[in-house]
């Protein structure tokens, strides 16, 4: 009989700081520069060169930290962590190791099979190495440091995960946090998130933990998932066979599925971390700490089940809301201008995502002000514009944020009222097509709509529609009556 | 006090990419454990009323504030480059 498997999972999390500077020097953080132009004798590794903290970095890691419930470290300290390789010119990377800022929190996931804690072993503060790029045509490789020194945060979690499924949540639940906060944009695909998976399997039932490889290189979700089963499968098939699973590091190469070894992993040991002797200890006071808890904004969560409750919006509805920062606040404000929630969610599910996907936009991309959709939700309500027209309204709010009532007013929009006007176009619309409102008399419903459509064409489809129906209908059938 | 055996040795080269002949090696496992055997003798004071530190010096919460204060140095920094090509610093070929 084949043996049950149960994977074990966990996770280190990179999250790039959006600091203006890096995280020891006043250089840049602005991402696309001509190489090296962002650079120093600090983030070159300059003999003699001294970093200094960027206070902003303490501030948003500590953030982070009290968002994932994690316990603080004061004092907490720098190490240097050794290592040789050409993106890293210092031959260290200065990381923490033995007092890093947060400790011991949590993140609540839920997955189609309920909610589920995701304890966090740490989180540290280090800084990012630069980019190699290697020369296809020589024997070299040219480097970019505009990268080294850029903030970042790991965060360690322990292996509480056993799917694909937890993992992907864990990861949206982080991202969602930290964009919530606003320290960072975190885009796996331009790497401001960057995820390494450590996995391993054990037979169901036993306690102890398998090997773990650790895997590098993933930058969708899709490939998470596909690299996860992958390896799960490349693991149970070697202990199947008797073989043991060996402690490495793999690359995983989205194109072919596959995942190849690195190199072996390194013992903590092997890079001799010591304390960094040029970077002082970083004491939090507990004000500071109170102050930054005061100041945290309103998560998803906490605004999906408030605009449940106060605006009865459905659960669907909050999540599509909710789904990036940006979005829940231009919804928020829309409903402040106009004070109809509903119809200002409708708006943002309905046409403001519409158009961000036949765009290719981005939610941050998305910029109209909440003004000027507040006013055409009001002046729809009012009924002074029909939906038709409402919509291409709204368009032009979205790519140009028009103002709605004055390009209204000088589009001619606005919907016609007058019923001797809109009686005389029905009237206009009977005798020019006598065919249908005859099938419509033999009980053809169908040629009703077509005649509304007609009305509303010559009207330029600035007429109310729901009057255009009632004088076309008491027309029609008053006739009838009469033959 | 466990000797320098060769493996160490030859761990430690790796790490720190020395290479060295047997002569060297030799010599240098000896000096190499008379660094660790000084070091020992710290494990003979008594700390037991010394309060534990985190750092040599005394200092804390030394902070910049996040102000971008360097422009481009690019072409500064490139002159201590060995080799160069198109801004960027031109390395011996790494995989990994």
């Amino acid at each position: 009989m084949k043996k049950e498997y149960e994977t074990i999972i966990g996770l280190e999390v990179h999250v790039e700081l959006a600091t203006k500077t890096k995280i020891f020097c006043g250089c840049s953080t602005k991402f696309g520069g001509e190489p090296n132009t962002h650079t120093c004798p600090v983030c070159t590794g300059m003999p003699g060169a001294l970093p200094v903290l960027n206070k902003k970095v303490v501030e948003y890691a500590l953030r982070a930290g009290l968002a994932l419930h994690c316990e603080v470290n004061s004092p907490c300290l720098f190490d240097r962590k050794n290592y040789f390789y050409p993106d890293n010119p210092q031959n260290y990377q200065i990381s923490q190791l033995y007092l890093p800022i947060c400790h011991d929190g949590y993140v609540e996931i839920e997955t189609a099979s309920g909610k589920k804690n995701i304890r966090i072993h740490e989180m540290h503060m280090e800084e990012d190495a630069g980019k190699l790029v290697h020369d296809e045509w020589s024997d070299c490789s040219l480097v970019d440091y505009n990268r080294s020194g850029i903030p970042l945060i790991e965060i360690v979690s322990e292996p509480d995960m056993r799917t694909a499924a937890e993992v992907v949540a864990y990861l949206e639940k982080l991202r969602s946090i930290m964009q919530y906060l606003e320290v960072s944009d975190c885009k796996l695909q331009e790497g401001s998130m960057r995820a390494d998976v450590n996995l391993s399997v054990r037979e169901k039932g036993t306690l102890n933990l398998g090997t773990r490889t650790e895997m590098k290189n993933l930058n969708s979700f899709k490939a998470i998932t596909r690299a996860i089963e992958n390896e799960r499968d490349r693991q149970i098939e070697l202990l199947e066979e008797g073989k043991a699973v060996i402690q490495e590091t793999r690359r995983w190469d989205d194109n072919k599925e596959y995942s190849y070894a690195m190199r072996s992993k390194e013992d903590a040991k092997d890079y001799r971390y010591f304390p960094d002797p040029d970077l002082m200890p970083v004491n939090i006071e507990e004000e500071w700490l109170e102050f930054l808890r005061k100041n945290q904004p309103e998560f998803a969560e906490e605004k999906r089940e408030r605009y449940q409750k106060e605006f009865g919006l459905s659960k669907y509805d909050v999540l599509l809301l909710t789904e990036s920062r940006h979005l829940a606040k231009l919804f928020e404000e829309t409903t402040k201008f106009c004070g109809m929630p509903k119809q200002a969610a409708n708006w943002m599910i309905g046409e403001t995502l519409r158009l961000a996907k036949e765009r290719g936009m981005e939610y941050e991309e998305i910029h109209f002000s909440p003004q000027h959709l507040g006013d055409l939700i009001r002046i729809v309500q009012k009924g002074e514009i029909n939906n038709r027209n409402a919509k291409k309204v709204f368009e032009k709010i979205f790519y140009e944020d028009i103002e709605p009532s004055l390009y209204i007013k000088e589009h001619g929009m606005v919907s016609v009222k007058d019923t001797k006007k809109l009686a005389q176009a029905v009237e206009e619309i009977i005798a020019q097509n006598s065919k249908a409102v005859e099938e419509y008399r033999e009980g053809k419903q169908k040629t009703f709509g077509f005649l509304v459509g007609q009305t509303m064409r010559t009207m330029h489809g600035n007429a109310d529609p729901e009057m255009v129906r009632e004088i076309l209908k008491q027309k029609l059938d008053r006739r009838a009556d009469f033959s | 006090m466990k000797k320098i055996d060769d493996e160490m040795m030859e761990s430690l080269s790796v790490l720190s990419k020395l290479y060295l002949t047997e002569k060297e090696k030799e010599k240098m496992k000896e000096e190499l454990w008379k660094i660790l055997d000084y070091v020992e003798k710290l494990n003979e004071l008594d700390t037991e009323k010394t309060k534990p530190g985190v750092h040599v010096f005394e200092n804390s919460n030394v902070f910049r504030e996040d102000v971008v204060e360097n422009g481009d140095m690019c072409e500064e920094m490139l002159a201590n480059a060995p080799a160069k090509k198109d801004g960027q610093y031109e390395v011996p070929k790494t995989i990994g």
